[in-house]
C-alpha cells in the first residue's frame, strides 16, 4: 500500500478500484466521502511540487523602475455607464457598449465616432471586433449575442442588417469572436459557455459546469489551441476543450465572484480578477495558484485584467475608480492611475501592446500608454 | 421615516454575502477600528462663537489615521479611499452636501450604523418627500434646502400633488419629535439624516455610490450536479510541473519578450499614442520585416506561424525542400475550422482529395493511425475531421523542418539585413 500511495498514477488506478466496488449500489454518503478523499488527495499531490512561490524566483531580476503612464485620449459620447470594450486588429479601432443600449465603433487614435448602433435593450454588457475587422458582436440583458457588419457607407443603418446568433437563458456577460468572423465563443448569467457558427446561429458546442453566472472568458492565444478559460459567480475558473465541450482544468481559491479571466500571452497561465478585491494568477502545467495580487488598502472588487504583452505588467481595473499596475512576477504594485470619476468596468491591452484602453461607469473611455 | 428593505440574509451569514456586502464589511471593519477608544481617531466637540460643534474630527485626522493604520504610502491614495468611504457615507463633512475627504481642518461626523448602506436601504421618492418638507419646517439657517433640493422639492410637490397633505403631516409629525430632542442630539442627527440622504439622492454631478451591478442583482441559485468523482480522478492523472520550473518558464517568457512590450521599450520610431505619429503601425504593416520582427521567429514554432510574413517566408523555405505540402494542408485545415458549418462537408472532401486521399496530389506523410482515425471522420465530416492528421504535421514540422528553416541561409540573411530605416518607405 505504500508503494501505491506514493506514486499518483497508482493512487488513481487504487481508486479506480475502490470506485467499482462503489458501483454496486453505495450510498450517496459514502460517494460524497470518496469525492472529499480524491479532492484531498488532489491538493496533497499538488502540494508536493510546490517547493518554491513565483515572487521568491523573481527576486533575481531587477525590480521595475518608475512608469510614466498616462491618458493620451478620451473619449466621450456614451450617455450613460460604458460597460465593455474591444479592440480591432488594426490597433488603433475599438468598439464599446453602454447601459444606454449604445454600441460605438470609434478610431481611438483620432477619438472620431464611426459607426453608432442602438441596441432594444439596456445594459449592453459584451461586445466584441471581429478578426477581419468588418463586423462587431454585442449583447447583454436581451440574453441574446448578435452580429451586425459594418458598412464603409456611413448613412447606412446598421441596424437594419443585424443577425441573431447566439441565444442564451439569461443575459450575456461576454462575447469573443474565435480565430474567425465565422464563430463565436460566449458566456451567459445562465451559467453555461456555447460556441455558435455566426452563419447559421447554430450551436456548435455548450459548455456546462459552472454553478452560477459565468461571467467571463477568454481564448488561449495559441495558434493550435482549442482551448478558453472561463470565471464566475461560483468562485471558480475553468479551462475548456473547445472540441469536446470539456472542462479540462478547475480553479477555485477565489473568494468571491471572478468578473474576468485573462491568459498570459505564452498560454501556459490566465489571470483573474475578484470581487474579493485580489486579482490572481494560476499556471497550469504547475496546476495552481501561483501569485496573489492584493493590498491592505484596495478594498473594492477588480472588475477587469489585462496583461502587457510580455506578460510582465498586470493591469486591472477596480470598482474604487482606479487602475492598478501590478509586476506580475515579483507580485508588487508598480502603479496606481488615477482619473476615471466612477467604478472601471472594462481594461484591453491593445493587439500590439503600445497602449491599454479602459471603459467606465463614468460614461468614458480612456487611452492609456 | 423611511424604513430599510429586508436584507437577502441567508441563515449561514457570511457564506452567501452578495459582492456589495463584501465591500460594505471591509469598509465597516475600517470604521470600527477608525472609532477605537485607544488607536482610533479622537473625536472631539469644538467651540465655534457661541455654540458647540459635536462629535467630530478633522480631514487630516482621518488621512493620518489611515496612512499610519492601512499601510497606505502615498497620501493621494488615502484620501482616494477616504473619500469613496465618505462617498459611501461612512463619514461626512458637516457643512457640506458634497461627500469627498479634504486633507485640511474640515470638520467630519461618524454615520450612525443606522442608516449604513448594509442595511440595504431603498429609500423612496415620498420618503425623501417628506424629509424635505420638514426641512422647511425647521426654521435654522443650518437646514435651509440647497437650490438642487428646492428643485427636488418642487418636482416632488408636482408628481405627489395629489398625497401631498399626507406627506405634510408626516413632515409635521416628524418636526414635532425632533423639536423635544436635546440640541446637541439633534444637531448630530440632523446631520447623519442629511448624509444619508446625500448618499441616496447625490447632490447633481456626484456619484450615486448605491448604482448596482445588474449581473450581481439577479443570481443564479441553482448549484449544477457536477460529475465530481470523475472530473477528480482526471485531474489527479495529470502531470503537473514543479513551481520552481514554472515559475523559471515565466521570468524566462517575460524576459525574452521584454523588449517587443511597448511599456518596456519603445517601438521604433515612437509610440504613436504618444508622439501622434504613425509611422510604427506603417512600418508593421508592410511585407518586408525588420530584423526585430524576425529575430522573433526563432522563439519558437507558434512565432512563426502566427506572423504572416513568417508563414510567406517559412513556405519559401518547404518549397525549396519540396516539403510545402505539409504547411499547405495544416493552413487549409486551419481555414476550414473558420468556415461556416454550412461549408464543411465540401471543403473536407477538397482537402482530402488534394492531400490525403490515394494518388492526392499534394500528398502528406501521416502516421498509420491519423490516417485510419482521419479515412473514419471524413465519412460523417465535421471542424475537427482531420484533426490528428493535422496535429501529426504540426508536430513534424516543428520538430523537422523548422530548425532547417531557423538555420537556413534564407533565414539568417534575413536575420543580418539592416534594420528599415523610416525614410526608406517614401
Amino acid at each position: 500500500i505504500a508503494y501505491l500511495l506514493t506514486h499518483p498514477s497508482s493512487i488513481c488506478a487504487f481508486l479506480k478500484m475502490a470506485c467499482q466496488g462503489l458501483a454496486k449500489g453505495e450510498t450517496t454518503n459514502t460517494l460524497k466521502a470518496e469525492s472529499e478523499s480524491l479532492k484531498a488527495k488532489l491538493e496533497e499531490e499538488r502540494a508536493k511540487l510546490h517547493d518554491v512561490e513565483l515572487h521568491q524566483v523573481a527576486e533575481k531580476i531587477d525590480a521595475l523602475g518608475q512608469f510614466v503612464m498616462k491618458t493620451r485620449r478620451t473619449l466621450k459620447g456614451h450617455g450613460n455607464k460604458v460597460l465593455c470594450m474591444d479592440w480591432c486588429r488594426d490597433k488603433r479601432r475599438i468598439v464599446s457598449s453602454s447601459q444606454d443600449g449604445k454600441v460605438i465603433v470609434w478610431d481611438a487614435y483620432t477619438t472620431n465616432k464611426e459607426h453608432a448602433v442602438t441596441m432594444p435593450c439596456t445594459w449592453v454588457m459584451a461586445c466584441a471586433y471581429a478578426p477581419s475587422g468588418c463586423a462587431v458582436a454585442c449583447g447583454g440583458l436581451d440574453n441574446k449575442c448578435s452580429v451586425y457588419p459594418l458598412s464603409l457607407d456611413k448613412n447606412e443603418n446598421l441596424a437594419a442588417k443585424k443577425k441573431s446568433v447566439a441565444m442564451h437563458t439569461n443575459y450575456l456577460s461576454s462575447c469573443s469572436f474565435t480565430n474567425s468572423d465565422m464563430q463565436i465563443l460566449t458566456s451567459s448569467g445562465d451559467g453555461t459557455c456555447a460556441l455558435w457558427d455566426v452563419e447559421s446561429g447554430q450551436l456548435l458546442q455548450s459548455f456546462h459546469g459552472h454553478s452560477a453566472d459565468v461571467l467571463s472568458l477568454d481564448l488561449a492565444p495559441s495558434e493550435t489551441g482549442n482551448t478558453f478559460v472561463s470565471g464566475g459567480c461560483d468562485k471558480k475558473a475553468n479551462v475548456w476543450d473547445m472540441r469536446s465541450g470539456q472542462n479540462v482544468q478547475s480553479f477555485e481559491t477565489h473568494e468571491s465572484d471572478i468578473n474576468n479571466v485573462k491568459y498570459y500571452p505564452s498560454g501556459d497561465a490566465f489571470a483573474t480578477g475578484s470581487d474579493d478585491a485580489t486579482c490572481r494568477l494560476y499556471d497550469l502545467r504547475a496546476d495552481r495558484e501561483v501569485a496573489i495580487y492584493s493590498k491592505d488598502s484596495i478594498i473594492f472588487g477588480a472588475s477587469s485584467v489585462d496583461f502587457s504583452l510580455s506578460g510582465r505588467l498586470l493591469f486591472a481595473g477596480y470598482n474604487d475608480y482606479t487602475i492598478n499596475v501590478w509586476d506580475v512576477l515579483k507580485g508588487t504594485r508598480v502603479a496606481i492611475l488615477f482619473g476615471h470619476e466612477n467604478r472601471v468596468s472594462t481594461v484591453r491591452v491593445s493587439p500590439d501592446g503600445t497602449a491599454f484602453c479602459s471603459g467606465s461607469w463614468d460614461n468614458t473611455l480612456r487611452i492609456w500608454a | 421615516m423611511a424604513q430599510p428593505s429586508s436584507c437577502a440574509q441567508s441563515s449561514n451569514g457570511v457564506a452567501d454575502e452578495s459582492p456589495n456586502m463584501l465591500v460594505y464589511r471591509k469598509m465597516e471593519d475600517i470604521i470600527a477600528r477608525m472609532q477605537d477608544e485607544k488607536n482610533g481617531i479622537p473625536i472631539r466637540t469644538v467651540k465655534s462663537f457661541l455654540s458647540k460643534i459635536p462629535s467630530v474630527f478633522s480631514g487630516s485626522d482621518i488621512v493620518q489615521w489611515m496612512q499610519k493604520n492601512l499601510n497606505i504610502e502615498d497620501q493621494v491614495e488615502a484620501l482616494h479611499l477616504g473619500t469613496l468611504m465618505a462617498a459611501h457615507g461612512y463619514f461626512f463633512p458637516i457643512s457640506d452636501h458634497v461627500l469627498t475627504l479634504k486633507e485640511d481642518g474640515t470638520f467630519y461626523r461618524f454615520q450612525t450604523p443606522y442608516f449604513w448602506p448594509s442595511n440595504c436601504w431603498e429609500p423612496e421618492n415620498t420618503d425623501y418627500a417628506v424629509y424635505l418638507c420638514k426641512r422647511t419646517m425647521q426654521n435654522k439657517a443650518r437646514l435651509e434646502l440647497a437650490d438642487y433640493e428646492a428643485e427636488s422639492l418642487a418636482r416632488l410637490q408636482r408628481a405627489f400633488a395629489r398625497k401631498w397633505e399626507f406627506i405634510f403631516m408626516q413632515a409635521e409629525a416628524q418636526a414635532k419629535v425632533d423639536k423635544k430632542r436635546d440640541k446637541i442630539e439633534r444637531k448630530i442627527l440632523d446631520s447623519q439624516e442629511r448624509a444619508f440622504w446625500d448618499v441616496h439622492r447625490p447632490v447633481p454631478g456626484c456619484v450615486n455610490t448605491t448604482e448596482a451591478d445588474i449581473k450581481k442583482s439577479s443570481r443564479m441559485k441553482q448549484p449544477h450536479k457536477t460529475r465530481k468523482i470523475q472530473h477528480c480522478q482526471e485531474q489527479l492523472d495529470r502531470h503537473r510541473l514543479k513551481m520552481s520550473k514554472v515559475a523559471e518558464s515565466l521570468l524566462s517568457f517575460a524576459e525574452q519578450y521584454l523588449e517587443y512590450d511597448p511599456f518596456f521599450t519603445t517601438p521604433e520610431p515612437s509610440n504613436p499614442w504618444i508622439s501622434d505619429d504613425v509611422t510604427s503601425w506603417e512600418l508593421e504593416a508592410c511585407k518586408e520585416a525588420g530584423q526585430q520582427r524576425v529575430k522573433r521567429w526563432a522563439f519558437c514554432f507558434d512565432e512563426v506561424m502566427k506572423d504572416p510574413v513568417g508563414r510567406e517566408q517559412f513556405l519559401k523555405f518547404l518549397e525549396s525542400e519540396f516539403s510545402s505540402e505539409n504547411l499547405r494542408f495544416w493552413l487549409a485545415v486551419q481555414e476550414l475550422k473558420k468556415r461556416p458549418i454550412r461549408e464543411v462537408p465540401t471543403r473536407v472532401q477538397e482537402i482530402w482529395e488534394e492531400f490525403l486521399a490515394p494518388g492526392a496530389p499534394s500528398a502528406i506523410n501521416v502516421d498509420s493511425r491519423s490516417y485510419d482515425k482521419t479515412t473514419q471522420n471524413i465519412k460523417d465530416p465535421g471542424r475537427y475531421a482531420f484533426q490528428d492528421a493535422q496535429e501529426h504535421i504540426y508536430k513534424l514540422m516543428k520538430s523537422d523542418s523548422y530548425s532547417r528553416f531557423i538555420r537556413s541561409s534564407a533565414y539568417q540573411e534575413l536575420l543580418q539585413a539592416k534594420k528599415k530605416k523610416s525614410k526608406n518607405l517614401f
